[in-house]
């Protein structure tokens, strides 16, 4: 019998649910009536803070595999990716619906008129290929290196959700400097690796 | 593995336990995932329970001031109005400002009213609750886009300005919020300057629809609307309507205003709700009723104009937002 740690399966199973878990309990609220006094308030924030927690969690396979050893991660990042794009594409969708009212033409204006709403929605739209291009297929396609370098938007997509985030809050930004400190340090890590790796591939001077 | 020394049979666990022990395992991750994953959601999910245990006040009828709603405003409830508030001293979740208030302590309390004035006063709760209570039904505005429709139960301001006789040098009225860090300890999070202030131009505080009030849905207000007294300005974004007032300040200058201070570019000492000039993050020519599902349009004034707009005659508000 397998280790826990190989059981793929398992982990698929418990990424699954736990991912889907947040928005099954708002939707149990919501049937409940139970999402407090401003309830588009709510959905609007809580899947905008979602998203930004599916995109910390992908960027923080790489360093866990690295530091702890946990290569069995690799294999739910899609998983968590898609999360991100889930809860983006609803975060969306509740700006569209509560927001906007359906009025679609008034998007762009708003966009153009509002700084923090132009940087969320770019960062989604960034999200768009990445989702189209999370197949195997399209993986194959693009080839490996190509591929990986696409997603290396996932740093500028989330980048851009913190600043989006950071941009909405009146005066107490407890919670974004949180995901921004993350960030950083998923971010700098990844800085200080390349570095050491650039280095050590370098030729020494005879 | 083909290397290493035979293991003896009697040291290899049963298969059976084994099982036994990967399912009690796997069982363990689901439970404890679940658990962290919802009860993360709950923590973060606004779940304020409020009950309405004032102490009655009395109310006397009048005539003469209008405030009617339209017809299809209906008044919030007290769940709504007791349940979302900003007030940033306790928390900046408006869900959970009702919990973090429980025990804040109002009374005894005293409102301290002095500056250009020929007499400087202060008022006591019993004091305070000698002015002839009416209820008023209001339309509560907030710069962040919501809003609500709230009876409250208070005294017209002027009253009480008019006890301490403001002197003819009197131009403008400053109010202080109470700030006790031991009483808030999650203040340090507000992100703004504290104890909260903000003013009034005398001939705004002087309106007859400018109200101390002390009470809502009949009775003594609850700590997260700002008790024992705070002001209600109607026609003026809900941060103007400063809570848990201890100190009235008549001066022959604009005074400084807390959000004005914090951020002089999005927020102006008027702040008259006004459906023409956005907020430079969000339009402010609609708003989300509380209880309704659709945007409303917001009204000039937010519906006073016929009362208030007199005041600012002959000024640009795009200018003096």
């Amino acid at each position: 019998m397998m280790k826990l740690s190989a059981d793929s399966q398992f982990h698929r199973q418990l990424f699954l649910f736990n991912g889907l878990l947040p928005a099954l309990l708002i939707l149990i609220d919501a049937a409940r009536g139970r999402l407090g006094v401003n309830p588009t308030e709510f959905v609007t924030r809580t899947t905008g803070v979602l998203t930004l927690v599916f995109l910390i969690l992908t960027l923080m396979v790489t360093p866990l595999r690295k530091l702890c050893g946990w290569n069995w991660l690799l294999k739910q990042r899609r998983l968590l990716g898609l999360y991100a794009f889930f809860y983006g594409l609803g975060h969306l969708l509740t700006y569209l619906a509560y927001d906007r009212d359906w009025q679609l033409q008034t998007v762009a204006g708003d966009v153009y008129k509002r700084p923090f709403i132009a940087i969320g929605m770019f960062s989604f739209l960034l999200m768009v290929p990445l989702a189209v291009t999370s197949t195997n297929a399209m993986i194959k396609k693009l080839g490996g290196q190509r591929w990986a370098q696409l997603h290396r938007l996932t740093y500028y997509i989330a980048i851009g959700g913190v600043l989006h985030y950071w941009a909405i809050v009146k005066s107490d930004v407890t919670w974004p400097r949180f995901f921004a400190v993350l960030l950083a340090l998923l971010l700098g890590y990844r800085a200080v690796a390349g570095m050491k790796k650039a280095r050590s591939m370098t030729p020494r001077a005879s | 593995m083909r290397d290493s020394p035979p293991i003896p049979s009697s040291e290899i666990t049963p298969e059976e336990t084994f099982r036994n022990r990967r399912f009690f395992m796997k069982s363990a991750i689901w439970a404890g995932s679940t658990l962290a994953t919802a009860g993360l959601y709950r923590a973060f999910s606004p779940h304020a329970e409020v009950r309405n245990t004032g102490a009655v006040i009395a109310t006397v009828a009048e005539s003469g001031v209008q405030t009617s709603l339209a017809a299809d405003e209906k008044v919030n409830s007290f769940a709504d109005i007791a349940g979302y508030n900003n007030f940033y001293e306790f928390s900046t979740d408006k869900s959970a400002v009702a919990d973090k208030a429980r025990h804040f302590i109002t009374d005894p309390w005293s409102v301290q009213v002095g500056g250009l004035v020929k007499k400087p006063s202060t008022f006591d709760l019993v004091e305070l609750h000698k002015f002839e209570s009416v209820e008023r039904i209001y339309r509560f505005r907030c710069v962040e886009g919501w809003s609500m429709v709230i009876p409250w139960v208070g005294f017209p301001l002027s009253q009480l300005l008019k006890k301490v006789e403001p002197l003819s040098a009197a131009t403008h009225v400053a109010f202080e919020s109470y700030h006790d860090i031991k009483q808030m300890p999650d203040s340090i999070y507000a992100g703004i300057d504290l104890p909260y202030v903000e003013g009034l131009r005398l001939d705004e505080a002087m309106h007859p629809l400018t109200l101390l009030a002390t009470g809502l849905y009949g009775k003594t207000l609850p700590n997260q609307n700002g008790a024992p007294v705070r002001l209600v300005v109607p026609w003026k974004y809900g941060f103007k309507s400063i809570k848990s007032v201890v100190k009235i300040t008549l001066m022959d200058r604009e005074p400084p205003t807390t959000w004005s201070l914090a951020n002089p570019g999005e927020y102006g000492f008027y702040s008259n709700v006004n459906p023409t000039v956005d907020h430079p993050r969000w339009s402010q020519a609609h708003e989300r009723r509380i209880g309704e599902m659709g945007a409303r349009p917001t009204l000039m004034f937010n519906g006073y104009a016929e009362q208030v707009a007199h005041l600012y005659a002959g000024m640009d508000l795009k200018e003096d937002f």
